[in-house]
């Protein structure tokens, strides 16, 4: 006990030297990812908690730019401009109705393509990667001239196909991972246990690719409700929120855009929190 | 050993009073179309399983043994033949309309789903009542050991306790056959021989025919009731463990199953039944029951644990072959003798260390192997 206790106060000294230098590193090192860490969430966090504190900014101007005090009027005059309303409100219904559709869509197509092997699949992978890839301004041009063509009077109905379009490779993608990973002989179990292809496909290939098709509908959701470019290509002399702000810079944005946008940020936040709960609930 | 063999026994029996055999398999063939061409994975297979028996099909990997397990549960289409189950013609029926259940290799359990929920999922699909899924539930968790651990999810479980979900889930609705797919194939060896008499155990318990793929041949001749060992997409042999070991039909199954010597020899007489054999010089080998005749050129199997090594030349009605010690290597519980013969050949003999553990023999010692006749059995090809 005593002998090997000396033992390890002779060679102290020498292990001292090694080790000394190398503990204030490491320290330095980790506030230096603390720091790091913290600015790059304030960078991302920043300009969110701009947009919500405005939405309480007692401005007098048109433009909502400087500070003034803390209000609670905008809130209560949250309808005031009805175009505004109405503009929101499209906006909402097109990235509802576009979501359901690429969310179904996109899901059968990733189960396709995980799933089996088929004539024109590297096709079909090369068109989605196109679509992923390719400028949003190529894209709604493309788009309009294709309508036109068609002889189709854009509005509702052209921007909610041009949110499909673009936001199915995406749903496709998300759902193609989740099928590629899945047990195929878990499939054949509930097949032998007596279910019919139907009943197999929702009770066990469905909650299997779940979490797949929910990340992919969020996707879907949220690149809908911001989408400005290919929008403004497809929509006519139909007003979505972006579009309405967009129209809205040259006079000065109220403040009830703001607040608008700080309840679509709520309901998002909403949903990843709840998605992240059950998600952890399922695995 | 002794209770397995009276099993076998039982089911001989019922075998034959029974109407209909559990699986009959007429003709299968199973082609598949692969890079434009055909491919044959079950060349024609003819097969009866009677009811209550623990069958075995045994093979390499590639030998078309879950080809043909997948064709009695109806995941497989046959090409060609039919599927029988209790006298019925299943060929083209769903796997979900036949009333067999199957025990995945992966073990195949619903990942979102608990214990519970994986054992009530066939019982809930036939629409079973409430209380009558929860008291068979139970009752077969309780079968298997796993009674308490209802609200588990699967990966929270080891690899024997999935097995014993697997199992189970499969057996809790009463099929009339369970097949079996290399179900101890993940498991450390310790617990695959435990469950290898838990399975047994099972299977008594419950009386239901079960069908049985595996690559190991030991897991084979523990469990079945009878052995079909298939090579190629086709079955080279078709009896009980004892018989299969003892009597292989074909060089494949000699090699396969443990350790086999092959022989060969021109047929010198046929004398009441009892063929002799010249090999070399002054060796014979003696075969009773031989197919062979007079100048035919015949290949015989003896098992190593058959033959005994001596200095002289053997008396009475024994093969005996002269050969030279190659190598000599001790097992514990025996020798291993390696003996090349004239001809180049070389013999695997087993010598038991019951009495004495010195070597009856050393390396480069010139010696006779004998072996009654009966312990040469002449194959096919």
């Amino acid at each position: 006990m005593s002998a090997s206790d000396t033992m390890v106060t002779a060679a102290e000294p020498g292990a001292e030297e090694g080790a000394r230098p190398a503990r204030p590193g490491i320290r330095l090192g980790d506030r230096l990812l603390k720091v790091y860490v913290w600015a790059v969430l304030a960078w991302l966090f920043l300009p969110i908690a701009v947009m919500i504190a405005f939405g309480f900014n007692d401005t007098r101007s048109k433009s909502n730019i400087n500070w003034q005090g803390f209000t609670l009027k905008w809130w209560t005059r949250l309808g005031e401009y009805p175009e505004l309303t109405e503009a929101v409100t499209n906006s909402l219904n097109i990235a509802l109705l576009a979501t359901a559709i690429t969310t179904v869509l996109g899901t059968l197509m990733g189960l396709a393509l995980g799933r089996y092997r088929f004539r024109g699949q590297g096709a079909t992978n090369l068109v989605m990667f196109a679509a992923i890839a390719s400028p949003e301004l190529v894209m709604g041009a493309s788009l309009l001239s294709l309508f036109i063509s068609a002889g189709a009077q854009t509005g509702f109905v052209t921007v909610v196909i041009a949110h499909v379009l673009f936001s199915l490779s995406f749903v496709a993608v998300t759902v193609r991972a989740r099928a590629v990973g899945l047990d195929r002989s878990v499939e054949e179990a509930a097949r032998d246990l007596g279910a019919s292809p139907w009943t197999t496909f929702w009770r066990v290939t469905f909650p299997a690719i779940l979490p797949g098709v929910v990340s992919g509908a969020l996707l879907a959701f949220a690149l809908s409700i911001d989408d400005f470019v290919i929008t403004q290509f497809t929509s006519g002399s139909l007003q979505t929120f972006p579009l309405w702000i967009w129209g809205a810079t040259r006079m000065g944005i109220p403040p009830q855009v703001n607040i608008l946008g700080t309840l679509i940020f709520a309901l998002g936040v909403a949903v990843a929190v709840v998605n992240t709960l059950t998600g952890r609930r399922r695995t | 050993m002794t209770q397995t063999q009276a099993g076998a026994e039982a089911v001989a029996a019922t075998c034959d009073s029974s109407s209909a055999p559990a699986i009959e398999l007429d003709g299968v063939v199973k082609e598949y179309l692969a890079h434009g061409e055909v491919v044959q994975a079950v060349k024609g297979v003819t097969l009866t399983i009677a009811e209550g028996e623990f069958f075995s099909l045994l093979g390499p990997s590639g030998c078309g043994k879950t080809t043909t397990m997948r064709v009695i549960a109806g995941f497989e289409d046959p090409s060609r033949g039919t599927v029988r189950l209790h006298g019925h013609d299943v060929t083209g029926v769903p796997p979900n309309k036949r009333d067999v259940n199957m025990v995945f290799q992966s073990y195949a359990l619903f990942p979102h789903m608990n214990v519970w929920e994986n054992v009530a999922f066939g019982l809930k699909r036939r629409k079973v009542d409430r209380a009558e899924i929860r008291r068979r539930v139970g009752e077969m968790l309780e079968i298997v050991d796993l009674a308490g651990r209802e609200k588990r999810r699967p990966r929270e479980m080891s690899g024997g306790q999935q097995q014993r979900v697997a199992l189970a889930r499969a057996l809790v609705n009463n099929p009339r056959a369970l097949l079996l797919d290399e179900p101890l194939g993940a498991l450390d060896l310790k617990l695959r021989q435990a469950m290898q008499i838990e399975l047994k155990r099972i299977q008594r318990e419950v009386g239901i025919t079960f069908v049985y793929v595996t690559h190991d041949q030991s897991e084979a001749l523990t469990m079945s009731d009878r052995i079909a060992v298939m090579n190629d997409g086709l079955v080279e042999q078709l009896a009980s463990p004892r018989e299969i070991y003892e009597r292989p039909a074909t060089a494949f199954v000699a090699g396969f199953i443990g350790t086999s010597n092959l022989l060969k020899g021109v047929v010198d007489r046929v004398a009441s039944g009892c063929a002799v054999l010249r090999v070399g010089q002054e060796s014979r080998v003696l075969v009773a029951e031989s197919p062979g005749r007079e100048g035919e050129l015949l290949t015989i199997t003896v098992r190593p644990e058959k033959i005994t090594i001596s200095a002289e030349e053997p008396e009475g009605e024994v093969s005996a072959v002269r050969g030279t010690v190659r190598e000599v290597v001790y097992l514990g519980l025996y020798n291993s003798y390696t003996v090349a013969l004239a001809d180049g050949a070389e013999v695997t003999v087993f010598q038991q260390n019951a009495l004495d553990s010195t070597s009856t023999a050393e390396r480069g010692d010139a010696v006779w192997l004998s072996w009654q006749p009966r312990h040469s059995y002449a194959i096919g090809r």
